[in-house]
């Protein structure tokens, strides 16, 4: 096959689909076989403030408002889908049951690599280091 | 009308995974055969195009030059060495200040008809815009695929955590807006607005202008949809993707439908983009009035495929073999003494 400057053109190529490849190959030589972090869930607390397929997805969304009602509109108690209520505060009702934050937070955090500014304002719990 | 099929045929893009997954719960189908078909022929596509251009010829320069040539007197005519290039290096510049900085949409110039009182003026003036537009949204799209990174690796590297702090900056909402997010937007929708404003760029554009930018546009609202209104299981949306590059295919449950519209419009894109106009990301590089220097003045061209076989053939030869025909039909010769015929001479 005749190709005029073929040689820059290939190297080009090669390093293109090298680059878009990466993740193929970290993922068989390095990561091997992924696996969802496993939280260490509190002992003596069976529900979150909502349900876990709404804490999943919806988390942030809660925390953000709360932090709205509490600081902004001086309301301190959400009342969630099931009617129960609870009062809006990040380190005494969440950090209450989920107490260690490099057991719970941070392992998906870090997986998504996010990093959310919660700790900007409050102070960080035990085990953070 | 152009582009009002374009939306309409993204509109219908939009709406197969929507039923799809919601109606008909082809889960794996939208969420792994989909992907993984398109990005094959994302791949094998690209490849094939680039390679067909490699093949082709390019017999002679070609630049397209903006600039003052080499001159006879470079004191008095200085050379413009980025708009007419004559050494590899100085190509290589031009090139990477186009690649990186897209230098000739910053040269843009724009006619406009001015009216005075000594009647219709023609004013030359520069235009930044289609610049401006297209750099705030080729960076951006380009930050955005780099972030989706951190769904591919694992473990992740350094540099996404930094750019998702810088991205996200502003620290607007959670989850954290990303400036990208904001600037791809404008950008698309800046390009877009263009091309159905400005009545000259509209006449001259056609369905596959709009279908890229509406097709774009789509992929980018959808993920900020998703991102921002619809919230999905990012861990399970990882578990799904990280499976791909694994290749342990499995799709969680838990994943809902906004991420499945997602995943469409950018498998239509990658499976797409071989075959339109966003070669051009390839191109670019392989552009004959680009990538070649300008110095056909400067060094002879010897034609690459010239048979060996077939000797030059100067005048003076060709004077000594026709000199006899030559005179008798009376035409003037250098050397008279070509024109005698060889029985005289003898």
């Amino acid at each position: 096959m005749r190709m005029q400057n073929g040689f820059p053109i290939i190297v080009g190529l090669l390093l293109f689909i090298g680059a878009l490849c990466t993740p193929f190959l970290v993922g068989t030589a390095v990561t091997g076989t992924y696996k969802e972090p496993e939280l260490k869930l509190p002992a003596n607390e069976k529900n979150c403030v909502e349900s876990k397929e709404f804490m999943r997805e919806q988390h942030m969304q809660l925390l953000n408002d709360w932090r709205d009602w509490a600081l902004r509109d001086g309301k301190r108690i959400y009342t969630n889908h099931a009617g129960k209520e609870f009062t809006i505060s990040l380190q005494n009702t969440c950090m209450k049951c989920h107490n260690n934050k490099a057991d719970f937070c941070d392992k998906c955090h870090n997986d998504a690599a996010v990093t959310p500014y919660c700790w900007d304002c409050h102070i960080q719990p035990e085990g953070l280091k | 009308m152009n582009a009002l099929y374009s939306l309409l045929f993204v509109f219908l893009l939009v709406l197969i995974p929507l039923f799809g997954v919601d109606a008909a719960h082809l889960r794996t189908f939208f969420g792994i055969c989909i992907p993984v078909t398109a990005f094959i022929i994302f791949l094998i596509g690209f490849i094939y195009k680039v390679i067909n251009w490699g093949r082709s010829d390019v017999p002679f320069r070609i630049p397209t030059t903006g600039g003052q040539f080499l001159s006879y007197d470079p004191k008095m005519f200085k050379q413009n060495k980025y708009d007419c290039p004559q050494t590899g290096a100085q190509t290589f510049v031009r090139m990477v200040l186009e690649v990186f900085a897209f230098r000739s949409l910053f040269r843009n110039t724009a006619a406009s008809l001015h009216e005075t009182k000594d009647g219709h003026v023609v004013a030359y003036k520069s235009s930044k815009w289609l610049w401006l537009f297209a750099i705030l949204f080729h960076y951006s799209f380009f930050i955005v695929a780099l972030r989706h990174l951190r769904l591919f690796l694992e473990p992740i590297p350094f540099f996404l955590k930094g750019m998702e702090f810088v991205d996200g900056l502003l620290q607007i909402g959670t989850p954290t807006m990303y400036l990208t997010d904001v600037c791809l937007i404008a950008g698309v929708v800046l390009l877009l607005g263009r091309r159905l404003i400005d009545p000259k760029i509209n006449y001259i554009s056609y369905a596959s202008d709009y279908f890229p930018l509406v097709l774009i546009l789509a992929v980018a609202l959808s993920g900020i949809y998703m991102r921002y209104y619809a919230k999905v299981d990012v861990i399970a949306i990882k578990d799904l993707t990280m499976g791909l590059v694994t290749f342990n295919y499995h799709v969680p449950e838990t994943i809902g439908v906004s991420f499945f519209i997602h995943v469409f419009l950018v498998s239509i894109l990658m499976a797409y983009f071989p075959f339109s106009k966003l070669m051009h990301m390839p191109g670019i590089f392989l552009s004959p009035t680009r990538n070649l220097p300008n110095d056909t003045r400067a060094k002879h061209h010897v034609n690459p495929w010239n048979d060996p076989n077939i000797k030059a053939h100067a005048y003076a030869d060709y004077e000594k073999e026709f000199g006899v025909p030559m005179a008798e039909a009376g035409l003037p010769l250098d050397n008279p003494e070509n024109g005698k015929a060889p029985e005289e001479e003898a």
